[in-house]
């Protein structure tokens, strides 16, 4: 892995993110490295700072200080609008749906088509069918719904099924990164499965993947490294196939210290 | 599978694959119902107003003749126009008490305007809703950025609003007369528009009819209306899916403040002249028209349509009653028991979806 971090470059760099909320420091000159085509983890213990390094790199947050690249240019991002258009996509823990709007409507929500012609441009009006098609494709093409009906609304589908749409909205529409904030947290052990295989084929086709979770078992089995992130900033970073899943709650934790070669400062 | 897979997990391959199947809730005929209408939330509104003119019509025949249908039009026109704003905000899980006071500072911009300044109509016209407009906007700048419950906001600028009014006013009513003289075209919502079988249709109750259609396409088929929707529901969700929540928030107070502007030159119409102490009720009838229409309170669900019935639906009422000799107390009464049962409603149909 440490090949890589000399030869590759991240499709998204941040370093030195800072950021203060009144007199709690949620980051503390956080670095992050996200590699073409990898899923990379990240780990840390409640009041880590995790989320709002997911926020900055997502859009919902805009650091005090440092620096976030995409592609190797200079981004800022102030709101999560900004992250889509540049291609970032995430599915927050609490999913971002909108339980009385349908599937078809969540999936388009901030982004939607409007009719060709006059009817779009002076009369604003949406293509529904055109918006319709494309989720019933999406979620079809992931294989995780059978759909019934698109127009279903999203209060009336499971959790797992909640999650699914969010997760195919994220892999969708996203072109460059898509980010999944503990995307089982809510879930079974079956509906955990279908989102474990679906992170497996976003990353078939070539995306790459921050994944935040608590659950170890589904860290370490998916990820190709893992960013620990303790108080505020980069722990360092691991591979799951050296490190043990002890070793790595250890660090994260402060009881071990991490191992030199891959500290990434 | 890869092979770090816990041995918890090993039986998953044996589970039923149908986790993902969409359910349908239409197992009981209760259940068949609520789907129906939760799917359909104008469905009940509509049976309820056409179930309430029948009974009317039996209880008081004459209630049935065309002149007395279009009667309940014509009183329901202003509250339903100012219900159309209404039902805008409380679909963002807002509330706007102050939407009364907007619509009079209005008619009186237009009033002082036209008949005393002589400033040419249309201007007076545009002068008034453009300052319905700006009060609108005010009230979704303070919910907005200020991050004030719209409730307490409008419950201030209601007093605000009113104390303009007055003082523009002079306390002093614009009488017929002096409207008549000098702008006549003021009047022109409260003309009839036709007079079919001896109902009488005026511009108003038309005015109040494509002002729905319009508004009930704007929300469904906009993406600006899509978001009023989303923004209901939750703000929260509705921001990170890249909704500027705070931009679509005052343009729906704004909007709103544009409805009561328009329905303040209805307004002058149908009464026939401009008074200070007008209008005073419907800040609350709005509310009941919209919330017996079936538009909940706490945001996200409802519909232009629905508050257009529930205004119908309280006039049918209050018409219906009167004719049948019954006195003003119990018309409240009726009114009242129809709010809390439609406000039942509505959280029957929200637990339902959880």
């Amino acid at each position: 892995m440490s090949a890589h971090e000399n030869q590759v470059q991240p499709v998204l760099r941040a370093r030195g993110l800072m950021k203060r909320y009144g007199t709690v420091v949620a980051m503390n000159g956080t670095d992050f490295d996200l590699y073409p085509n990898e899923v990379l983890g990240v780990i840390g213990d409640n009041g880590a700072g995790k989320t709002t390094l997911i926020r900055a790199i997502s859009g919902a947050t805009t650091p005090d200080h440092g620096i976030i690249e995409l592609d190797g240019k200079e981004v800022h991002f102030n709101t999560p609008q900004d992250a889509r258009n540049a291609g970032i996509e995430t599915v927050y823990q609490n999913l971002a749906l909108s339980p009385a709007l349908s599937i078809a409507d969540n999936m388009f929500l901030g982004r939607e088509i409007r009719k060709s012609g006059i009817l779009g441009s002076l009369f604003r009006k949406l293509d529904h069918k055109k918006m319709e098609t494309f989720a019933r494709d999406k979620l079809s093409e992931l294989g995780l719904l059978t759909i019934q009906n698109i127009n279903q609304t999203v209060e009336t589908l499971s959790g797992g099924q909640r999650q699914g749409v969010a997760v195919a909205r994220a892999a969708a529409f996203g072109s460059k990164v898509v980010i999944m904030d503990e995307p089982t947290a809510a879930l079974g052990v079956k509906e955990s499965r279908r989102v474990l295989e679906l992170i497996q084929d976003v990353k078939s086709k070539g995306m790459p993947i921050v994944l935040i979770s608590h659950n170890m078992p589904h860290i370490f089995e998916v990820c190709d490294r893992i960013h620990i992130h303790r108080l505020g900033r980069r722990l360092c970073t691991i591979d799951p196939k050296t490190i043990s899943m002890s070793d790595a709650v250890a660090m994260m934790t402060g009881a071990m210290e991490p191992p030199t070669e891959t500290m990434a400062t | 599978m890869s092979d770090t897979e816990s041995d918890f997990e090993a039986t998953l391959s044996n589970a039923d694959s149908a986790v993902a199947a969409f359910e349908r809730d239409d197992r009981t005929f209760l259940s068949y119902v609520r789907h129906a209408v939760r799917n359909y939330p104008t469905l009940v509104p509509a049976l309820v107003l056409i179930v309430s003119i029948l009974v009317f019509g039996l209880i008081a025949p004459r209630f049935l003749s065309p002149a007395v249908l279009s009667l309940v039009l014509q009183q329901v026109t202003v509250i339903g126009i100012v219900a159309i704003a209404q039902t805008l905000i409380i679909l963002t899980a807002g509330i706007d008490l102050s939407v009364g006071a907007i619509l009079v500072v209005s008619t009186f911009v237009m009033g002082r305007l036209a008949v005393s300044s002589g400033v040419p109509l249309p201007l007076a016209i545009a002068a008034g809703m453009a300052i319905g407009t700006l009060m609108g906007a005010f009230n979704g700048f303070l919910v907005a950025k200020i991050k004030l419950p719209p409730f307490i906001v409008t419950l201030g600028t209601l007093s605000v609003f009113t104390a303009l009014k007055l003082w523009y006013s002079g306390s002093e009513s614009i009488r017929n007369a002096d409207i008549e003289a000098n702008a006549p075209s003021l009047l022109w919502f409260g003309e009839a528009a036709a007079r079919p079988f001896g109902a009488t249709i005026t511009y108003g109750g038309i005015a109040l009819i494509l002002l729905a259609i319009v508004f009930w396409y704007i929300l469904q088929h906009t993406a600006w209306g899509r978001h009023v929707y989303a923004i209901g529901d939750d703000p929260e969700a509705a921001a990170l899916s890249g909704i500027k929540t705070d931009r679509t928030l005052i343009s729906v107070y704004a909007v709103a403040g544009l409805i009561c502007g328009f329905g303040a030159w209805v307004a002058i119409g149908r009464v026939g002249s401009i008074s200070p102490i007008s209008f005073e009720e419907i800040n609350l009838a709005t509310i009941t028209a919209v919330v017996i229409g079936g538009t909940s309170l706490f945001g996200g669900r409802g519909s232009i349509p629905g508050s257009v019935l529930g205004a119908l639906i309280v006039g049918v009422f209050t018409t219906g009653l009167s004719l049948a000799g019954v006195d003003d107390y119990w018309q409240m009464f009726a009114v009242g028991n129809l709010v809390l049962i439609a406000v039942a409603l509505d959280q029957w149909l929200r637990r339902a979806t959880q």
